[in-house]
């Protein structure tokens, strides 16, 4: 899934001609890859967050320590939370994949699969179902 | 007419940041479906890539400063608890018609005084106020995306494709908090 970064792997001009005179400098997938999987990783923890809250009470506790006294609930730490992990995993895998090439399309499916479930545990039905 | 400064940030939440959000997300699909092989000259490849750009940009900036503002500065408003007398948490929601200085809009929804309102709350609001926040997460990677590869897109059609389902994931999202939000002001404004 993970390769050095190879300048040849896409000649873009040559799928679209009207490119040519652009002279693109080749890029490595790698950051592309990161941001995808950063984004499916925030929806992710934003849905865990939303169901572990209504399971256990320590964690709905611990989410609500974010408010600072706003009246905001638990709902200020599974946004920040989720906020925090979406930007570290971010800068993370982009330091670590800055110069590689990465398989976009196992990328972009592991962030689907990601936000799938993160999406579904903000789905009051569902986690309606633990309380 | 008059509006009051909880209306005013009702309104910067929804009304403002949600149509710019939209401007954008509708500017922004157009630009990116239209990145296909053949569609367009080199200088028609740069004026459009231009805009692209700062509709990407500005759809991720109008979703943070939506769901900041609104979790923030409007929810608090919405979930306070303004009157409750012993175990009767609704007490100062008895023969509300809407929500009032004494009735909270979500322990007005709760008490179900005007009619069945609690799913409004139960469902409506709860998913809102949880999955909205996947709109600027998602709208800030697809910008990303955009910004990086720019006319790239163009020669690799799968990895356009992915693009614009992020873009469009970070509308539903958004859609979803204000469908709802728009629903819920009516029902059981904040004033």
């Amino acid at each position: 899934m993970i390769t050095d970064f190879d300048p040849n792997r896409h000649n873009d001009a040559e799928v679209a001609p009207e490119l040519a005179p652009l002279d693109l400098a080749p890029k490595p997938d790698g950051p592309a890859a990161a941001a995808m999987i950063a984004s499916g990783l925030g929806v992710f923890t934003l849905g865990l967050l939303t169901t572990l809250a209504v399971i256990n009470g320590s964690v709905k506790s611990f989410l609500e320590w974010f408010q600072f006294d706003q009246g905001v609930g638990a709902l200020a730490g599974k946004s920040t939370v989720a906020v925090i992990a979406f930007f570290v995993a971010w800068l993370v895998l982009y330091l670590i994949w800055r110069e590689k090439d990465v398989v976009l399309k196992k990328a972009f499916y592991i962030s689907l699969g990601l936000g799938i479930l993160g999406v579904i545990g903000t789905f009051p039905p569902f986690f309606e179902w633990f309380e | 007419m008059e509006f009051s400064s909880r209306e005013t940030w009702t309104v910067i939440h929804g009304l403002v940041l949600g149509t710019l959000f939209l401007l954008a997300f509708a500017g922004g699909l157009a630009g990116l479906w239209s990145l296909r092989p053949g569609l367009m000259t080199t200088e028609g490849i740069k004026e459009r890539m231009g805009r692209l750009y700062v509709g990407a940009w500005v759809m991720a900036a109008a979703a943070w400063a939506a769901v900041i503002t609104g979790t923030w500065i409007v929810y608090p408003w919405y979930r306070i608890k303004l009157a409750p007398v012993g175990e009767n948490a609704y007490a100062g929601c008895a023969d509300a018609i809407l929500p009032n200085a004494s009735c909270s809009p979500r322990d007005f929804l709760k008490s179900n005084v005007s009619g069945d309102t609690e799913m409004w709350h139960i469902f409506g609001m709860e998913w809102k106020e949880h999955v909205s926040w996947a709109a600027p997460i998602l709208a800030t990677a697809a910008a990303f995306l955009i910004a990086y590869y720019g006319p790239r897109l163009i020669a690799r059609p799968w990895l356009r494709a992915a693009v614009i389902v992020m873009f469009v994931a970070a509308f539903a999202a958004a859609l979803v908090g204000g469908a709802f939000g728009a629903f819920l002001n009516k029902i059981a404004p904040i004033v």
